[in-house]
Formats: structure tokens, C-alpha cells, sequence
């Protein structure tokens, strides 16, 4: 293993991620300011509380998650898509490196870059709502458990689009959806029994149910289950990733 | 000398069927310029970028120094710098970053005064700070030639440097790659253009259809395989072929004031002296003599015509 080579990939991918800080930077802080002014002003003032919280501090984990998700997949596959775009990745595939050090490169510098996002993220909501943190250890942990899994995730879609349609498609029509349904705005306890069983087939319930409960010390479903979902998604991950390695899917002919 | 890359009974067929390469086997002396010719298609970057990592062969050996592309991929590629055909870069970096990015990619520790010097050399140390989108193609070429270099390879790939630049550029890209063997790397490149090949290689190798039909030092191949033509231009236009000369397979000019002969200069004899002498006895007057040597432009066509 070259740790050079990550290194030297990493350092590239995080230079384009400041070449552009003002967007990098002022995107997420605008649109957490507006879901505050939406949900946790116009919106939440008619809530009381949710489970004991009040309900603009309810839906900071919620919103951070969903930041960080999309963040973390869309730099991830942009990163690996590129080189292919652009035809450098003849440089990846011909330099003394495994796809080791190309996966590590690559998702830790996206998983990188939604950290930041999130971090970000939870700074501004300081200055909207009074919040809590009842577990930091575990928060930071997740947080980085979240930005690793979903960039790798993120990943094995920038190697199987073939065009930036694709690229877009899976964070769009798979991810946010199943962010929003995942009870970041809300609590599962609040939909009919009907739909609290339907929405527990959706893997983000566990993830964002963690999160919620490293801040609030409570949750919709256990902090075990939260932590397995977790796990499993990111052995699955890393599992199609060593399938590619392996076969040289979409990469090496 | 001995081969730094050695190929053997490469083959490399695409999923679709399509045969790209038909076991192929070379040996790549170290520090010589292999000029690799062939028509589109034939599979030069295919070979170039199987022998790299680029693309997995589907059966046979490649070693690089001594080390086998497949089972020791970490230890043959240090040694492969690539100079792919395309104009592929990042065009939002500066030049410097870019070829820093190559050499941190091989796992060299960070060395900017040997890059600088690359760049000297390739006359871009003045746009090191600029974005790659900034300069002009022939610049660019440059770039992926500093960045192949960038960790100091001992065989460097060039796939077609030339196609698409310049007659002046041209020859400057031959300069560089002369200074280059200079400095001891091998160079193998890849061509349509034979008077790249003719100008400066040391050996030439024919491939066409995914199969290489010779490889030849290029002065032996130019001599052993070059054809002379002579031509006697006459004082006077004849009708037809006198009868005594009948034996020489002569062509005549159209308007009949010129003959041809062509001969073999590997020859034992070449049959000049007495074709010149008959000509006297058949009383035909020669005004001039010239004679022209095949170029490796048509040994290459007729190479590759017998093969079609």
C-alpha cells in the first residue's frame, strides 16, 4: 500500500473542493438558515415539542444527515467520474497502485469534505435553536460512520454512470426521498402504525434515529439496530467495491 | 543489451470478439527508440496500453524489468512512465500540480527541483503556475510528457506524441526525445508517420492487424529490404523494348525516353555493368542515370498490403 499515492489523491481531490469554498461553504449554511426559517419557525412554532425536544432542535440531526448524505455521495462519485469524464484516469490505472489506494484517495476526500459540511451545518443551527448534545463521542462518530459509508456508496456510482445524467440520478431519486421518509423532519411515532412498519423497511431511519439519539439520548428505534444498520450498509458497500476491484468493472478492460 | 520489456504470446481479445492483439511477442532492448509503425486499428495502443496496466491481456506474459505486469504490477510500472494519445488532463490545475500529482500517484517522495529541471527541459518551466486549460495543445502534449516523467521511469510509452502538431513542433518533440535516450531511457513510440519512425528510431517493428510482422533494426531493414531503382533517361524515344534487352525486365516511360530497372542492392550482382553495356550494343544513347532507394514508406505499404 502506497500511502504517498492516497495521500497525493487526496491532497487533488480536497484543492478542488477549496477552489470553490465560497459555494462549498455558503450553500449549506444557506439552505440550513432557510429549513430553520421554515420548519423551525413558521412550521415548529405550531408543534410543541417532539418526544420532550423542541421541534427546531428536533430536526437538526435530521438536516445535517440529509447534508451530509448527499454531500458525501455526490463528492464521492463526482471525484471518481471525473478522471473518467475527462480521460485522466488512464494515470490511476497505469501508476504502481492498487484500487486500494484509489477508493481510499477518493472517499476520504469526499467523506472529508460532507464532514466539513456537517460541521458546518451544526454550527449555524447554534445560532438558530438551543441545543444539546447528550453523547458527543458517539455524534462525531456517526457523523464520520455516515460520511465514509455514503462516499463509498457514492463511489461505486461514479464508476457505474456513464454519463452525468446517471451520475445525478441515484443521489435524486433514491437518497433524498428516502432521507425525507426517513423521519428527518419528524418522528416515526407520528405516522399511522401502517406506515411506522413500512418506514422501518427504509435503511436511513436507522441512521438518522442514531444520530438523533447521540443528541437527545432517545430515539425511534434502538441505538443496537441504528449501529447494525450502519455496519451493514458499509460492508455492503465495501463489499461491491472489492467486487469491482476485482473484476475491474467499468474501469479496466 | 538486454530486453527491459519483454512481451510473450500476448493476446488480447475485447468482449465483443474482436481480436485486438494475436500473440504478440517483443523484446525491448534498454536504451534504444522502438518506433512501433501501423495503419489505425492495427492495435498499437492496445499493445502500449496492455504492456501499462491500462487494459488486462487475455493470455501471455509481459515482464518489466524483469518484473511480471500482472503478478509484480507495483514494481514494472515504477519503472513505465505513459504519454497516453489523447490530450487527458485536469484543465482546472496549474501544471506544477499536475505533475506533482503524477509523481506522488508512482509513491515518490516530493521533489520540485527535479520537476522543475523536467520542466526546463520541456521549455514549460515559465507556465508552471498557469492552468493546464490555459495553454495551447502543443503545450499540453508537453505537460503529459512532464508528467509521465515526473518519476523518473526508465522506459517511457509515447503513443502517437506527434499526431495532430505542427511540422515545427514535430521536430522540437524529436529533440526531446533524443535528449531523452540521451539520458538512458528507453523509448518506445508509436506512429503513422514513417519519417517520424525513419528519423529517430533505432529499430522499427511493423504491427497490423493485431500482429507484429517485423522487427528490424532500421538502417538493416531500410538495406535488406530496400529496393533500387535505377533510371536511364535516353537521348532518343523508342517504340518498344529492344529484343537483346528483352532478359533485365525493364519498364518503359510512357513517352518512351526513359527505361527502368530495378534491382536488389543485398544482391550477389546487381546486373547493372552488363544491363549498361547491352544497352550500348542495342545502340540505344543514355542521356542521364539516376537511381532512388525505397524509403521505409514503402517497404511499410508493402508490408502491410501483403497482410490486408
Amino acid at each position: 500500500m502506497s500511502l504517498n499515492a492516497i495521500w497525493t489523491i487526496y491532497v487533488f481531490e480536497m484543492r478542488r473542493f477549496f477552489r470553490t469554498i465560497t459555494q462549498s461553504f455558503i450553500s449549506p449554511v444557506l439552505s440550513t438558515a432557510l429549513y430553520f426559517v421554515v420548519f423551525g419557525a413558521a412550521i415548529g412554532s405550531r408543534i410543541d415539542e417532539v418526544e420532550g425536544v423542541s421541534y427546531g432542535a428536533f430536526i437538526v440531526p435530521g438536516l445535517i444527515m440529509l447534508s451530509v448524505m448527499t454531500q458525501a455521495t455526490t463528492n464521492a462519485s463526482f471525484g471518481i467520474y471525473f478522471p473518467k469524464f475527462i480521460g485522466t484516469i488512464y494515470e490511476l490505472l497505469s501508476a504502481p497502485i492498487s484500487f486500494l489506494e484509489v477508493v481510499a484517495g477518493y472517499v476520504g476526500a469526499a467523506a472529508t469534505k460532507a464532514l466539513f459540511i456537517g460541521v458546518v451545518i451544526l454550527v449555524t443551527s447554534f445560532f438558530f435553536v438551543d441545543i444539546q448534545i447528550a453523547h458527543p463521542l458517539a455524534m462525531m462518530a456517526f457523523l464520520v460512520l455516515t460520511c465514509v459509508s455514503f462516499a463509498l456508496l457514492g463511489f461505486i456510482i461514479g464508476i457505474w454512470a456513464g454519463n452525468f445524467e446517471q451520475l445525478q440520478l441515484i443521489p435524486l431519486l433514491v437518497i433524498t426521498p428516502l432521507v425525507f421518509l426517513g423521519g428527518s423532519f419528524y418522528s416515526i411515532t407520528m405516522l399511522p402504525p401502517v406506515w411506522q412498519t413500512i418506514t422501518l423497511f427504509n435503511p436511513v431511519v436507522y441512521l438518522i434515529s442514531g444520530f438523533r439519539w447521540s443528541f437527545f439520548g432517545q430515539a425511534d428505534v434502538g441505538i443496537g439496530a441504528s449501529l447494525f444498520a450502519i455496519a451493514l450498509f458499509t460492508a455492503i458497500c465495501l463489499a461491491v467495491i472489492w467486487w469491482i476491484f476485482r473484476t475491474g468493472w467499468r474501469i479496466r478492460q | 543489451m538486454s530486453a527491459i520489456v519483454s512481451v510473450q504470446n500476448l493476446r488480447k481479445a475485447y468482449a465483443g470478439g474482436f481480436e485486438a492483439l494475436k500473440s504478440v511477442d517483443l523484446d525491448i532492448e534498454e536504451g534504444e527508440i522502438l518506433a512501433l509503425l501501423g495503419p489505425n486499428g492495427a492495435g498499437k495502443t492496445t499493445l502500449i496500453s496492455t504492456i501499462c496496466g491500462i487494459t488486462v491481456p487475455t493470455s501471455g506474459t509481459i515482464t518489466v524489468g524483469g518484473h511480471d505486469t500482472q503478478k509484480a504490477f507495483r514494481a514494472a510500472r515504477a519503472l513505465i512512465g505513459l504519454v497516453p494519445q489523447e490530450i487527458n488532463l485536469e484543465p482546472f490545475e496549474t501544471v506544477m500540480n499536475t505533475v506533482r500529482f503524477s509523481r506522488g500517484l508512482f509513491g515518490k517522495p516530493r521533489n520540485d527541483a527535479y520537476l522543475e529541471d523536467i520542466l526546463k527541459q520541456l521549455s514549460l518551466y515559465d507556465k508552471k503556475d498557469n492552468k493546464v486549460m490555459t495553454l495551447s495543445g502543443g503545450m499540453k502534449r508537453r505537460v503529459l510528457i512532464a508528467k509521465a516523467l515526473s518519476h523518473e521511469p526508465r522506459v517511457l510509452f509515447l503513443d502517437e506524441p506527434t499526431a495532430g502538431v505542427d511540422v515545427e513542433l514535430r521536430k522540437d518533440m524529436w529533440e526531446v526525445v533524443a535528449n531523452l535516450k540521451a539520458s538512458g531511457v528507453t523509448i518506445i513510440l508509436t506512429t503513422h508517420y514513417i519519417e517520424e519512425a525513419e528519423a529517430i528510431a533505432d529499430r522499427v517493428g511493423v504491427i497490423n492487424k493485431g500482429e507484429i510482422l517485423l522487427v528490424q533494426d532500421k538502417a538493416d531493414l531500410m538495406s535488406q529490404m530496400g529496393r533500387k531503382q535505377l533510371k536511364i533517361e535516353l537521348s532518343a524515344a523508342i517504340a518498344a523494348i529492344p529484343d537483346a534487352l528483352a532478359d533485365y525486365d525493364l519498364t518503359r516511360a510512357d513517352d518512351g525516353l526513359s527505361l527502368l530497372y530495378h534491382y536488389d542492392t543485398k544482391g550477389e550482382r546487381t546486373g547493372i555493368t552488363t544491363l549498361l553495356a547491352n544497352l550500348q550494343k542495342a545502340g540505344l544513347q543514355m542521356k542521364d542515370l539516376q537511381t532512388q532507394q525505397s524509403s521505409l514508406e514503402d517497404i511499410f505499404v508493402g508490408l502491410v498490403k501483403e497482410t490486408a
